[in-house]
């Protein structure tokens, strides 16, 4: 499963180490995750859901679903996706007797609604009270996530407090392009990520971007991130790998670093950009190992360099599965159709006419019905929209062996919602976002937002956006002098005019419901 | 239905062709991108400025009289969108931009594909700008049945 050649990527995989999976070796090469590590050895079933025992597998792993959780060196619930592979490591699936492929619990799943519809032991057992104290326990006994560490956590906690001017939440590329714009202009600045390396999404997109050249089209992502990252390194910006903020209290920011030291940041001014994540979409088994989205499989694929399976079907024909579909095909995967709910193709023409060509089937009004597979996906079925309503007699089984759902993201808002910015739901950005103004400034003075937390777009628009606040920031700390000014205007004008076609039409009249006045 | 719902261009949805003469005399640019996205490397990247576009979200035209096949445009079309088309005694040359593996070489017969995916033939590759002297795109121009120009957009190297 894993890929040794590509057209685009090169895979450096480091020093071959083994893990153990459920007391059984297996190999694996430091420097990816458990996740794709597990993968790359055939195993798609991480651990069971915790009333019914079906079968989980990863869907984001980008460490936002937690779909993916195991026991790691007895410690339960640890995302996998997220933990980096280490010489001697034992896995566990959890949830599970004896394990999670052969789970004994999983026939709760295929009889319980026969004898007690979901919800029902609310209100069956109930008395005697022997007989419910009873009940309870054993229901209590395999419902449940993960079994109590039964390792010691015997780390000695550390502490920092760290002065800045300003402080950036989120390494992708708004972020990147926040901290070099300002610290261009000699502001102090802190960039925080989550992920051991800087880049975000962008390290898995190897297609060119669009956009013009002076906003770094005709790139491919992950050059663009590369790129970004050089100047980071190159001026003077304190990076703090694997660091997650847990809250923002009065403008200080509470973060931990490596799960090891507590960081106490007290900035002037604040960037948030936390990116978004995937949505998932409706149907049945939709939750089977096989069932991504479509970025996990990106990650997958382009990150690790392993394969998702040998046949996939994409649903949704926005960009972002117009191009995995492509990319798909690059890595030597075949892709057996797109579906798309909407009647009419959702991404780029031209996306969806580099698969087109090369025989891949789009249907618009269709969507997927359900998934077919026991353990994992073995096939789906489809069906034709009309008015949106499902077809009778129109399914159709497609050949697969997974699916990736590419029907959209949601930006995590999270923080902005904790920090005590004014949010609104708007559905043109894509669910909860920060009322704002155009420099990204939200109602709580001196938090700024840029990229896709504040409304989805895509990369180029996200890295002007990173740039437009940066700026700001800068200015208002009084860095940069005319010149700022000047420059601040001009991203301004860019990000108006990239908005002006067609497909800026939805975000700009989102953005109509949350922007004020700077 | 209309290119938006069916992912491929028809024939009456096809940009202006350039006229004989000029397939004839050299290389031309014949860019298949019906659709106002917020793009502009090819335009930025003509030095000869025959390539139109009033704004980054407007489509872009090509004067064929002004283009001289320079192939700068193609080498960095992000959706590649750009395909280059030549008559030379009696027969029909188009390059396509490639970015699978293998990368086909000069005088592999490849199959050959329309915009809709289907076999139309068979040609023979006459010359491959390989995939490291352009960011790992490839440029790859295959003899065809000069009736074919305007069919095919795609290869499929067999292996």
């Amino acid at each position: 499963m894993r890929l040794t050649k590509h057209p685009i990527l090169e895979f450096k995989r480091g020093r071959e180490v083994t893990i153990y999976f459920n007391q059984k070796p297996i190999k694996a090469y430091e420097g990816e995750t458990v996740a794709s590590a597990l993968y790359a050895n055939g195993i798609t079933t991480f651990s069971r859901s915790f009333r019914f025992h079906r079968p989980r597998g990863f869907f984001c792993a980008i460490g936002k679903c937690s779909s993916c959780m195991m026991e790691v060196d007895g410690v339960p619930n640890i995302r996998v996706c997220k933990v980096y592979v280490r010489d001697g490591m034992m896995i566990r699936t959890q949830n599970s007797f004896p394990n999670a492929d052969k789970d004994i619990f999983g026939m709760i799943d295929s009889i319980i609604d026969r004898f007690y519809p979901h919800g029902s032991h609310y209100k069956k057992f109930n008395r005697p009270k022997a007989l419910r104290d009873f009940v309870t326990k054993q229901i209590r006994n395999f419902a449940g996530i993960g079994n109590p560490p039964k390792a010691v956590f015997d780390e000695k906690g550390r502490y920092e407090e760290i002065h800045t001017d300003i402080a950036i939440i989120g390494g992708g590329p708004a972020g990147m392009s926040a901290a070099i714009f300002s610290a261009r202009f000699g502001a102090k600045v802190t960039l925080m990520d989550e992920n051991p390396f800087l880049g975000g999404q962008l390290v898995k997109q190897t297609h060119r971007f669009f956009g013009s050249g002076k906003h770094r089209a005709g790139t491919r992502g992950i050059k663009i991130a590369e790129l970004l990252r050089k100047e980071v390194e190159e001026l003077d910006i304190d990076v703090r790998y694997e660091t997650k903020v847990f809250g923002i209290y009065n403008g200080i920011i509470g973060a931990v670093e490596r799960d090891k030291k507590l960081l106490k940041i007290v900035p002037k001014k604040i960037v948030v950009a936390t990116g978004a994540y995937e949505r998932t979409l409706i149907f049945e088994n939709n939750d089977l190992p096989g069932v991504y989205g479509a970025g996990g499989v990106q990650t997958l694929m382009n990150v690790f360099g392993v394969k998702p399976g040998n046949r996939g079907l994409i649903v949704g024909s926005g960009n972002v599965g117009l191009i995995l579909s492509y990319q798909l095909m690059q890595a030597g995967v075949e892709v057996s159709a797109v579906v798309e709910a909407m009647p009419r193709i959702g991404g780029y023409f031209v996306h969806a006419a580099k698969i087109r060509r090369l025989g891949v089937p789009i249907y618009v009004s269709h969507t997927i019905k359900r998934a077919i597979g026991k353990k994992k996906v073995e096939g789906a079925e489809i069906v034709r929209l009309e008015n949106w309503r499902e077809v009778e007699g129109s399914e159709k089984r497609i050949d697969c062996d997974f699916i990736c759902v590419a029907t959209g993201l949601s930006p995590t808002h999270e923080l902005l919602y904790q920090a005590g910015c004014q949010m609104k739901f708007v559905p043109e950005l894509g669910g909860l976002v920060p009322v704002r103004n155009r420099f990204g400034e939200t109602t709580v003075s001196g938090l700024y937002v840029a990229g896709d937390v504040a409304g989805i777009e895509e990369a180029t628009s996200a890295m002007m956006e990173g740039r437009i606040a940066g700026l700001d920031c800068a200015i208002k700390l009084g860095y940069g002098g005319d010149e700022a000014v000047k420059l601040r205007n001009e991203i301004v004008r860019d990000l108006k005019e990239f908005r002006e076609g067609p497909f800026g039409e939805r975000i700009l009249a989102g953005l109509k419901k949350v922007e004020v006045e700077a | 239905m209309s290119f938006i719902q069916r992912g491929y261009l028809e024939e009456d949805e096809l940009p202006p062709k350039p006229s004989e003469e000029r397939l004839k005399k050299r290389n031309v640019a014949y860019i298949e991108c019906p659709q106002e996205i917020p793009c502009s490397p090819c335009v930025e990247s003509c030095k000869y400025d025959a390539i139109e576009m009033k704004n980054i979200n407007d489509t872009p035209k090509v004067d064929y009289e002004k283009c001289t096949g320079c192939m700068r445009c193609i080498k960095v079309c992000p959706g590649l969108a750009i395909f280059m088309l030549r008559l030379r005694n009696g027969r029909g040359y188009v390059t396509i931009a490639y970015e699978f593996l293998p990368t086909p070489k000069k005088g592999d017969t490849v199959t050959l594909l329309n915009r809709r995916g289907e076999v139309v033939g068979e040609g023979v590759v006459t010359w491959v700008l390989p995939p490291e002297r352009n960011e790992k795109t490839a440029l790859v121009t295959v003899e065809v049945d000069p009736a074919l120009i305007y069919e095919v957009r795609a290869i499929k190297v067999n292996v």
